[in-house]
């Protein structure tokens, strides 16, 4: 069926939440009104109030009372309206959530999706725009999920509620409607943990995730023009990261490009980097290269397309390593 | 001027209470059967004893950081008696009576406070989240918990330990008005002892009873003498019935005094005066108040006393040593247990491990 990224949401949760009677929605707005973004219309309505909850306006409310209902045999999904508004819920996530099941030697353990818009693009206010998935890898007991097509969204989203451990769900906000796709209805799933190659080449390798994807399937097109054939690694999975297709990668292109929206230092393109540097250095035949956002917080929107990474910026690092 | 008939106001309650210091019982006194009296006497005596051991342990350099609880002990003894077997319990980490009640056992928690990771390993068969540190944290896990008791209509409720500091914390605020929004069965202990570390709860708020604030929440907020083990029991079991009939949470300040320091790392005469601890301990100590009050029912005598003490040291004291005989996990128990499949690149870790350390502890 064809659906953009926020119907793919829609119909995973409409999927197993069909299936599986533990499973609940709960969030901000996304009871009656469907979510800011729509994402979860008609849950409401065809599993009852019970199930698909409107809760008092407080992110880490949702993310503390989210593991309480996880280790008493729910599977709450919990949506936050947008990423930037998660810092009021790391206590919850860093303290309780991701440790829970170590410190108890698996006594406890937390089946929690948090998903949540993030990144930039939209034209959106302050704090709507942020990209903090590093916030998120650096946190031991979490899986980070960042989905760039709707099939993969909603084959992963359904892998992230059967998972029985936390995972942060992370849809880029300008994704949302940008595209559609044929999906396949009912039962499917993608694998957490598997990168695929969204395009193949033997130039070099442009590693990216998210709306980045997108902007190095653009780049790889116009270098295609001048002669170059790159490979774009989409990584679908942050963590646990799938290290053998990306390395493989590399090790056939010798070159790196790491694309990110996020702040550069200490991005998740620093340990990447760091990665093939320790896995494939005989193989590299440039430095690898980090294309990402500023160290500085999102611009407004009227500056927000010179922060993010652009076709531009890609072709540049890529013919940087290619000339090397 | 605004007409002060437009002012919300607020009436105090009057404050809980059963036994007096030297024993006596008012009339509201719960006549709990005999073997269940000396069944919570013998529990505020081991708590007293883990406690007072815990202490040696700590400063014998045998058990690491450990923050005491005696004068705590009905607070927490009476309210755990209250509950029943599938009822759950998420306590802070001043908890360790309440937590032997629930059925955590001693040597369990020692093995924590000695820095063995297995402590935490709460067993099965007991509905008890292991201690949290982040203060106030642990109350919307409390809230969560009962939420999802209601959805699958568990016939159970969750009672929630905290102090007196954690109601400044945003926790407080959210884990109550989750609680009281949902309509869900739980049941919040504030442990007021007058202290968070060296701060006085009048630097915590300006309100005048932690209690109060269960109005602002639309739920019950009771407050009880916690130096009184039968009030402490009769009110958490009101409350955890009520919870379980559908009547939503309660908010219940226990009014006590920590007689020790926060933890084995703070000095508490920076900030109390010891004479002035001295004659608290002496006008309320929890446990002399009940068994005063067993000796008056001719239910307790020194002899009886003195076989008891023994018998309980006798227990701590092995629990101690079989906490510190116990293996800690191996390195790679905590790798395995971080999901419930474990990922290559901890797989390579937990190698990287082996490589450099010639292999797990034994």
């Amino acid at each position: 069926m064809m659906m953009n990224n926020v119907q793919a949401v829609n119909d995973a949760l409409m999927y197993e939440m069909g299936k599986d009677p533990s499973v609940m929605v709960i969030g901000e707005d996304v009871g009656t009104e469907g979510g800011v973004f729509r994402a979860t219309t008609g849950l409401q309505q065809k599993f009852g109030k019970e199930r698909v909850v409107d809760t008092p306006l407080s992110e880490n409310g949702i993310v503390g009372c989210a593991v309480g209902l996880a280790l008493n045999g729910m599977k709450p999904v919990a949506e936050i309206q947008f990423s930037g508004f998660v810092p009021a819920a790391y206590d919850q996530l860093m303290s309780h959530a991701s440790r829970m099941r170590q410190r108890t030697m698996g006594r406890f353990h937390v089946p929690l999706v948090l998903r949540m818009p993030f990144g930039g693009g939209v034209r959106a206010l302050e704090h709507h725009s942020e990209s903090d998935e590093t916030i998120y890898t650096q946190i031991p007991g979490l899986k980070v999920i960042a989905p760039s097509s709707p099939t993969d969204l909603k084959g992963l989203l359904i892998s992230s509620i059967r998972d029985p451990d936390p995972v942060i769900f992370l849809e880029h906000i300008k994704l949302y409607r940008a595209f559609r796709e044929d999906v396949p209805e009912g039962e499917f799933t993608v694998p957490i943990g598997k990168a695929k190659i969204a395009l193949p080449g033997k130039d070099l390798t442009i590693i990216a995730w998210g709306a980045m994807v997108h902007v190095s399937l653009e780049a790889a097109k116009q270098l295609n023009d001048l002669g170059i054939r790159a490979e774009v690694i989409d990584l679908r999975t942050l963590k646990p990261l799938d290290k053998e297709t990306m390395l493989g990668s590399v090790k056939k292109t010798g070159r790196a490009v790491i694309v990110e929206e996020a702040h550069r230092i200490s991005g998740f393109g620093s340990d990447l980097s760091a990665i093939i540097a320790e896995r494939a250095m005989l193989s590299l035949k440039a430095p690898i290269i980090r294309v990402s956002g500023y160290d500085i917080r999102f611009p407004l929107y009227k500056l927000e397309d010179e922060y993010l990474p652009s076709p531009q910026r890609v072709i540049v690092a890529a013919k940087e390593v290619m000339n090397f | 001027m605004i007409d002060d008939k437009y002012l919300f106001r607020l009436e105090k309650g009057e404050t809980f209470h059963i036994l007096d210091q030297d024993g006596t019982a008012n009339s509201l006194d719960p006549d709990l059967p005999q073997d269940m009296l000396l069944k919570m006497y013998r529990m505020m005596v081991q708590v007293r004893s883990f406690d007072e051991k815990a202490l040696k342990l700590q400063r014998a350099g045998r058990m690491g950081t450990y923050p005491p609880l005696s004068g705590q002990e009905a607070v927490q003894i009476g309210s755990a008696f209250a509950l029943e077997k599938g009822d759950w319990m998420v306590p802070s980490y001043r908890e360790a009576g309440a937590m032997m009640v629930k059925g955590v056992p001693m040597k369990l928690q020692y093995m924590m406070w000695m820095g063995n990771d297995r402590g935490n390993r709460i067993p099965d068969e007991v509905n008890c989240l292991p201690i949290s540190i982040p203060v106030g944290s642990q109350m919307l896990h409390a809230a969560g918990i009962a939420w999802a008791a209601r959805i699958k209509k568990q016939n159970l409720a969750v009672i929630c330990y905290f102090g007196d500091g954690a109601t400044s914390r945003g926790d407080f605020h959210e884990g109550l008005n989750f609680a009281s929004v949902f309509i869900v069965p739980a049941v919040y202990v504030c442990s007021n002892n007058g202290f968070a570390i060296s701060t006085p709860v009048t630097q915590q708020t300006h309100a005048e009873t932690l209690a109060q604030k269960a109005i602002a929440y639309g739920m019950r907020g009771y407050r009880m003498d916690g130096m009184d083990v039968l009030a402490s029991y009769v009110m958490a079991k009101d409350a955890l019935e009520r919870a379980k009939k559908g009547d939503g949470p309660t908010l219940i300040e226990a009014l006590c005094y920590r007689f020790g320091p926060h933890t084995t790392s703070d000095n508490p005469d920076l900030y109390r005066q010891k004479e002035e601890v001295q004659k608290i301990i002496k006008e309320t100590d929890p446990v002399a108040r009940f068994r005063n009050y067993l000796v008056k029912k001719d239910l307790w005598d020194d002899p009886k006393e003195k076989a008891l003490r023994e018998e309980i040291d006798g227990l701590v004291d092995a629990a101690a040593k079989e906490a510190e005989q116990a293996p800690p996990p191996k390195f790679e128990d905590l790798v395995h247990n971080v999901f419930a499949s474990t990922p290559e690149y901890l797989e390579d870790e937990l190698n990287y491990f082996k490589k450099v350390s010639g292999g797990s502890p034994p």
